[in-house]
């Protein structure tokens, strides 16, 4: 959708934050080829939390090598306007993910955090005359509420993971068409905004409302193109950690990931996330838009989740919902060195649906044996969780580290992958090989 | 006139929001110039690049339906088997 509040992009000030960013490409680009003739690169200098923190500048592509050819003929280290150099993998629409360095801590900074956008036309809104329209047939009433009155409602603070649906899609045997993921269409911030609740509240609820339904400022370039309107059922709406989010980490959200105002999912992935939202609709019926069927459909019975959509489930499929239970190596990238004899602490992060994360644990060969981790500091327990395993590696040689997490309700990682028509919820134990010289 | 349509369209891009969005050279041969026109318009070429070079020609065929059908995209139907065929070749397996 487009209307007159929004302004259009500025080149010219697009093409300004380009040249200052390319500069900052450049900076990082030679620093990393200094760092990794000297091999400091390979390990994070060791921090409070275990195992370090993220190195603003010292942040490279750091492909997988199971990504498609073409995947890694094309992804490149580009900056988008207010963004530090994440990992190009489309233009346009905006396809950027987090290179792994940044998740060397729970929070992702906001100018590293992700971008992700299905339809190209992403207008630039003015805060100032943005509102959301919140109503629909299942509601009694229907209000706008601008910024202020947003701000002026209780303020709730959660620190959620939000994840693509398709995050890691890149990594799947046979490879699955869309958008080639590698690990970094993630991301964990401190979300401040109003409760969904009590947004919904003032315009009141039906009890016959099964869904609630967003709509967001982007939209398609062709008219015929389905908008991207997605929906959540009411119950979900209703829990206290369901937000309309006007800040990210203490920040107003980066134009890219929503300004000025989101939608926040705790523990859904993000597609539910509606970036810049201007309509929020209480629906009787299931929402039929291509967004929600046949797109982010998960096949029955293929995953053991516990949160469903029932009023979007057919005999075959299932909206996607929850995020799976996950870990991620990010202290050592694949083929780092490091020296025999000395000791190294491998770090990363684990995240669930918000079931809350008990133990990692961590091989160090290739999956023979495993230890657990120490965990770090809970920011909550919808966010990521850090942990850290030290050990001394005494042979020379090629060595496979492993992670894999597990959480209170029992669920696990796989160690063999669940294969889905759209590529979702790869959880497949992450391992690195690291060289010990 | 949906072809015309299309040009407008893309014309637009080179100037506004796509300001700082860097060309993307698909490989040379014939029909590059009607996926330049029809593909462009709505995304990046690099989404050709990126979901290569896996497709079997029946993946190009759907994903090229699925532009037109699912996505609305103003496609003539001899451009429709150009573009595929473009993209079996050259980015297929």
């Amino acid at each position: 959708m487009s209307s007159p509040l929004f302004r259009s992009i500025d080149p010219h000030r697009l093409t300004q934050a380009r040249q200052a960013h390319h500069e900052t490409v450049a900076r990082a680009m030679s620093r990393r080829r200094f760092l990794a003739g000297t091999g400091a690169a390979s390990i994070a200098a060791l921090g409070p939390n275990g195992f370090g923190s993220a190195r603003a500048g010292a942040v490279g592509l750091n492909l997988p090598s199971q990504l498609p050819e073409g995947t890694r003929a094309t992804a490149v280290l580009d900056a988008l306007p207010g963004k530090k150099p994440l990992i190009k993998l489309s233009y346009r629409p905006p396809n950027y993910e987090t290179p792994i360095e940044y998740f060397r801590t729970a929070i992702t900074p906001n100018d590293a955090f992700f971008v992700r956008y299905h339809l190209s036309n992403i207008p630039e809104v003015d805060a100032e005359t943005w509102k959301v329209a919140v109503g629909g047939e299942g509601a009694n009433g229907q209000n706008d509420f601008t910024l202020d009155d947003l701000k002026k409602m209780p303020a709730i603070e959660v620190i959620a993971v939000n994840q693509c649906s398709g995050n890691r899609r890149g990594l799947f045997q046979p490879p699955v068409p869309g958008v080639e993921w590698g690990y970094g269409a993630m991301g964990c911030a401190r979300w401040k905004g109003a409760r969904l609740k009590d947004v919904l509240d003032k315009v009141g609820v039906k009890k016959e409302a099964i869904e609630i339904v967003f709509d967001g400022a982007d939209g398609p370039v062709v008219d015929k193109t389905p908008d991207f309107i997605k929906s959540i059922p009411v119950w979900k709406a209703m829990e206290d950690n369901t937000l309309i989010a006007y800040e990210m980490n203490g920040q107003p959200l980066p134009h890219f990931n929503g300004f000025p105002a989101r939608i926040i999912v705790p523990g859904w992935t993000g597609t539910y996330w509606v970036k810049h939202v201007t309509s929020i609709k209480a629906v009787t019926k299931p929402e039929t838009g291509f967004w929600m069927n046949p797109a982010y459909r998960i096949p029955v019975g293929k995953f053991s989740l516990v949160a469903r959509f029932v009023s979007q489930e057919t005999a075959v499929n299932v909206p996607i919902t929850e995020m799976v239970v996950n870990s991620l190596i990010t202290s050592h990238v694949e083929g780092a060195s490091v020296r025999a004899g000395f000791p190294i602490t491998i770090g990363g992060i684990a995240w669930d649906a918000g079931y809350g994360i008990t133990t990692v644990e961590l091989s160090t060969d290739a999956g023979k044996t495993w230890q657990r981790a120490k965990l770090g500091k809970e920011l909550g327990r919808f966010a990521f969780r850090t942990f850290a395993y030290s050990f001394t590696p005494r042979s020379k040689g090629r060595r496979i580290v492993m992670a894999r997490a597990a959480n209170k309700i029992g669920q696990t990682q796989t160690s063999e992958l669940i294969l889905n028509p759209a590529g979702y919820h790869h959880n497949l134990i992450h391992s690195v090989a690291i060289n010990v010289a | 006139m949906r072809i015309f349509a299309l040009a407008l369209l893309a014309s637009a891009f080179a100037v506004s929001a796509m300001a700082d969005e860097k060309p993307v050279q698909l490989k040379e041969g014939p029909g590059l110039d009607k996926v330049e026109a029809n593909c462009g318009g709505c995304h990046s070429l690099d989404y050709l690049v990126m979901n290569s070079p896996f497709p079997t020609a029946t993946l190009w065929d759907a994903e090229v339906t699925k532009m037109i059908k699912a996505f609305g995209a103003p496609i003539e139907e001899t451009d429709a088997k150009t573009v595929a065929d473009y993209l079996k070749k050259y980015y297929g397996r």
